[in-house]
């Protein structure tokens, strides 16, 4: 017995139904009856019964790509606000190696970073973290500020909003799910961009807004309403509408499923670079978490190749910085000292550096036969990041690997240790430093 | 953000060397001014002001009291500002701020020296009973530009002001609630404020720009065309110019913010 | 006004004509304040409250947070020019006393378990005061949590009822306050009737006491369909 209507309005304390019917989100149950939580309108999936709120704050989860701002610098982390009632830390692990520099130096108060949610904890102390497309620090532009709810709708289905707002005003646009939108292009254009983006989340629970948005970023780009689209175009526009209907309801936070796949549809059109490379459809896997992993194989691939992949005007991103000397200063530090447990030391001979230098055209060939299955073991591995992947680039980021393990003590010094779990990269590098004996 | 982002500050400064604003206006422009006046019956006085989202209520409450002992002829004014932990996240309960401090003693200060009450007037015997006003001002919602917003709320709510008449019989104030008399207004006064940002000055910052501001000054001028009452604040110098500039805008605003009293 | 009730009279009338079980008019308006999370204003009899709340949010007062639930913190407070005498600025005792209880009267109902180590801050003021103020309060307050978005069981919803001229009254004004006999504030859960604030002050027999609870139940229960109003009509279009 149901007592509401999908998208019906209702306010906590409200029964919605009772008997066979499940709570969803924004709702919990009471002996038979569910009832509303929020303020908010119902989504009815089946016999699912959520309530979509109409204001909430942003709470962090792991694997979402945020905007962050950094608001103080510690010893070995920055701490960050993330617009929410939770702060993240981003450890210097992340930017540094073993050679700590001063943390200042790279990432200040006030700097506005675009950054992943690494981890989250039980008490909701929230891990950040650089390495993704496109992360790093934004350079000029300017932030808007919406809802964190109101996201699925400015991105639209398949980043269709996003894009049709990108492709008029020439703006390069970063969505971050805590609600940040960040924005450079012209100066009109910006400010375009951003009336337009307000204009969205006013009316992000009403029918029709793609076409209305069409029209005043045209009128106010153009200065004159386009021409009628043509009848192809339009259907489609329609379909879009009534998915994006759909949207807030599919953005539901106990629904891990739907916001992966929600999210990894839209992260294409959510990152600084555009997507030209038509490989980008690498992300033909049925898994969800492929998509981002079949993404971070681009990244390697093209900074091996071309050297950074960001844009540097827009972004600049430390860890693939020059640090070549520090490298060097390593290896020499390496070699006195005993291998430990290192199944894999590095090899004693400065001219090791070469050979690893070499090594990266045998990447290009062994990252497309890495399947894809092997960069799930590593990147999804929940409890340990230090089994993450770094950035396959030369032994300029070997460091990268210096993770701590999770039962290691922490004294924020990582130590030269490879990673050596099956299938890892330093797979390769064994091969490599075989034939070099020989 | 508690913090305002390096690009904010770039871009609402870059913004602003063009002549523009992140809100359309123009340099020297108000933002949407309303005032409303009797809003709380129980005060004997009071006023609503909004500068754009910027919201303050002040009351006015008189007590019978002595005077002090230099002036035993005058009324006491006694002005009193809250910064409401309602009206920004940064805000906090406890007792007055600098900042709520300073807004008050500034109001205080355009008001007694712009000698807009007369409080010769408030006298009710000398040496022993006169009126004192207290007025407070509750900064409800902040959005930038208090100074402005009060000193406009304190003004309305004074010019409504209704005392009952006081008489002094055997040696005790006799209060007659029946007849009620207005108190009376020597002239209005309106203060005006810039921030200085880039090198520009900047009239009625909103929120953002306030936050970003390197110097500020708050200008009281009366309708009568005399300066009574000035305020520097921010942490970096103005120059002779910025002050002069700032002065001069002050008085080209002066009559647009009086009407706005002389509505009611 | 005042209207003095001689002792020629015996008529047992309110001194605003109102039944017995009669509220005064109310009305509440949700999303009022621009920075506040949430916000509520509401009028009753001579009563004017502004409600603000923040939150979920970081609170640096560590010792009032907990690991696995966040916390909800409430400040009423009345301003210096909302009563006739005028209030001096700054908390006092009774102010403290209802802002522990408006505390306690909302708690109940919060769902903050999804938002650990965060707090809740809830700002009432009063900015005219005419009887009841601390129901007013607690009214207004869930519809500023409701405004923010803050997750709750129920609209906690607050009425009082008292003793004036010997007879159970519902919603007592100012004067019937100061001069009336007894004072019963509660505060409910609407839905399932749960009882989350109680005073009384004044002197009641047993069965005057059931009836003022009985009667403030009642009240409170009609005041839930103003607060659900409230939000209605700023959101539900």
């Amino acid at each position: 017995m149901i007592h509401v209507n999908d998208k019906d309005f209702v306010v906590p304390g409200q029964i919605l139904a009772e008997d066979d019917f499940y709570s969803g989100r924004g709702t919990y149950k009471d002996q038979k009856n569910v009832i509303s939580s929020l303020t908010g309108r119902i989504s009815l999936r089946n016999k699912k019964i959520s309530v979509i709120p109409l204001k909430s704050k942003y709470v962090p989860k792991r694997g979402d790509v945020v905007i962050g701002e950094v608001s103080d610098v510690r010893f070995s982390l920055w701490e960050l606000d993330l617009n929410s009632p939770y702060s993240g830390i981003l450890p210097a692990s992340e930017v540094f190696g073993r050679e700590k520099k001063d943390l200042n130096r790279v990432f200040k108060v006030g700097d506005v970073l675009f950054l992943k949610v690494v981890d989250v904890d039980e008490v909701k102390k929230v891990k950040l973290g650089l390495k993704g497309r496109g992360m790093g620090k934004f350079r000029g532009g300017l932030l808007v500020d919406i809802a964190p709810t109101k996201v699925p709708r400015l991105i639209g289905k398949k980043g269709s909003m996003i894009n049709m707002i990108k492709d008029k005003t020439q703006c390069k646009i970063v969505v971050g799910q805590n609600g940040l939108v960040w924005i450079r292009g012209d100066n009109e254009m910006e400010v375009i961009t951003k009336n337009i983006i307000k204009l969205i989340e006013e009316n992000a629970h009403t029918s029709g807004l793609t076409n209305r948005i069409r029209d005043e970023l045209y009128l106010r780009v153009d200065g004159e309403i386009p021409p009628e689209f043509n009848e192809e175009l339009e259907p489609e526009y329609n379909s879009q509408i009534e998915e994006i209907n759909n949207l807030e309801s599919n953005y539901s936070q106990d629904n891990q499923d739907n916001q992966d796949n929600f999210i990894n549809e839209n992260l294409e059109s959510n990152t600084l670079v555009n997507d030209s490379n038509g490989e980008d459809s690498i992300a033909d896997n049925n898994s969800n978490n492929n998509i981002i992993i079949a993404k971070e194989t681009i990244v390697e691939e093209e900074i091996i190749n071309n050297g950074p992949l960001y844009d540097e005007e827009g972004l600049e991103n430390p860890q693939f910085q020059d640090f070549k000397s520090e490298v060097e200063l390593e290896i020499q530090q390496e070699t006195s000292t005993n291998g430990d447990d290192n199944e894999d030391n590095i090899s004693k001979n400065k001219n090791d550096v070469d050979i690893i230098n070499n090594r990266n055209n045998n990447i290009n060939n062994n990252i497309n036969k890495n399947t894809n299955e092997n960069y799930n073991n590593e990147y999804l591995s929940t409890n340990n990041d230090s089994d993450k992947i770094a950035s396959l680039n030369d032994l300029e980021n070997l460091n990268k690997f210096t993770k701590k393990k999770n039962n290691e003590k922490n004294d924020g010094i990582p130590k030269i240790k490879p990673v050596t779990k099956k299938g890892s990269f330093f797979d390769n590098y064994k091969n490599i430093k075989k034939s070099s004996k020989d | 953000m508690n913090i305002i982002p390096e690009i904010t500050r770039e871009s609402i400064t870059h913004i602003i060397n063009e002549n523009k604003r992140v809100d359309g206006r123009a340099l020297d422009e108000y933002r949407n001014i309303e005032v409303e006046n009797n809003v709380i019956s129980k005060a004997e006085g009071s006023a609503r002001v909004k500068i754009g989202k910027t919201q303050v209520i002040v009351g006015v409450k008189p007590t019978i009291g002595e005077p002090f002992g230099d002036k035993p002829n005058l009324g006491v004014l006694m002005t009193n500002a809250e910064m409401l932990p309602m009206a920004d996240p940064k805000f906090e309960p406890g007792p007055p701020s600098e900042a709520s401090v300073e807004l008050a003693r500034v109001v205080d200060r355009a008001i007694r020296e712009s000698e807009i009450v007369d409080l010769e007037r408030l006298c009710i015997k000398e040496g022993k009973k006169v009126w004192m006003l207290f007025i407070d001002l509750h900064i409800i919602d902040f959005d930038g530009n208090l100074f402005d917003a009060a000193t406009l709320a304190v003004v309305s709510a004074l010019s409504t002001t209704k005392l009952p008449k006081a008489t002094f019989e055997n040696n005790e104030v006799i209060l007659n609630e029946e007849e009620t008399e207005n108190l009376v207004l020597r002239e209005k006064v309106a203060m005006s404020t810039f921030v200085k940002i880039g090198d520009k000055m900047v009239l009625d910052p909103a929120l953002d720009e306030e936050s970003i501001l390197k110097a500020r000054i708050s200008v009281g001028i009366t309708e009568s065309g005399k300066i009574c009452a000035m305020q520097k604040g921010g942490d970096e110098p103005l120059s002779r110019e910025n002050i002069l500039e700032s002065v001069e805008i002050a008085y080209s605003k002066n009559k647009e913010l009086i009407s706005k009293l002389n509505g009611y | 006004m005042v209207v003095i009730i001689t002792n020629n009279e015996t008529k047992k009338g309110r001194d605003d004509n109102r039944a017995f079980d009669e509220l005064r008019p109310m009305k509440i308006e949700a999303g009022v304040l621009e920075r506040a999370d949430g916000s509520a204003y509401l009028e009753v009899g001579g009563n004017k409250i502004l409600v603000a709340v923040y939150g979920p949010r970081e609170s640096y007062i560590r010792r009032l947070l907990k690991p696995n639930t966040g916390v909800i913190r409430c400040r009423y407070n009345m301003a210096p020019f909302s009563v006739g005498d005028r209030k001096r600025p700054g908390p006092d005792r009774r102010s403290n006393e209802i802002s522990k209880i408006t505390a306690e009267a909302l708690r109940p109902a919060l769902l903050l378990e999804n938002y650990p180590r965060s707090m809740v801050d809830v700002f009432i003021e009063v900015i005219e005061a005419e009887g009841g103020t601390r129901c007013a309060g607690i009214t207004a307050a869930s519809v500023a949590l409701a405004d923010a978005g803050i997750p709750m069981k129920d609209l906690v919803v607050a009425c009082a009822a008292g003793k004036v001229n010997d007879e159970v009254v519902l919603d007592l004004s100012e004067y019937e306050d100061k001069d009336g006999q007894a004072d019963v504030p509660v505060a409910i859960m609407p839905r399932n009737g749960e009882i989350t604030l109680l005073q009384s002050d004044g002197n009641l027999d047993k069965e005057e006491f059931s009836q003022a609870l009985d009667l403030a139940i009642e009240g409170c229960k009609k005041i839930s369909e103003i607060q659900k109003e409230a939000l209605v009509s700023k959101y539900g279009g």
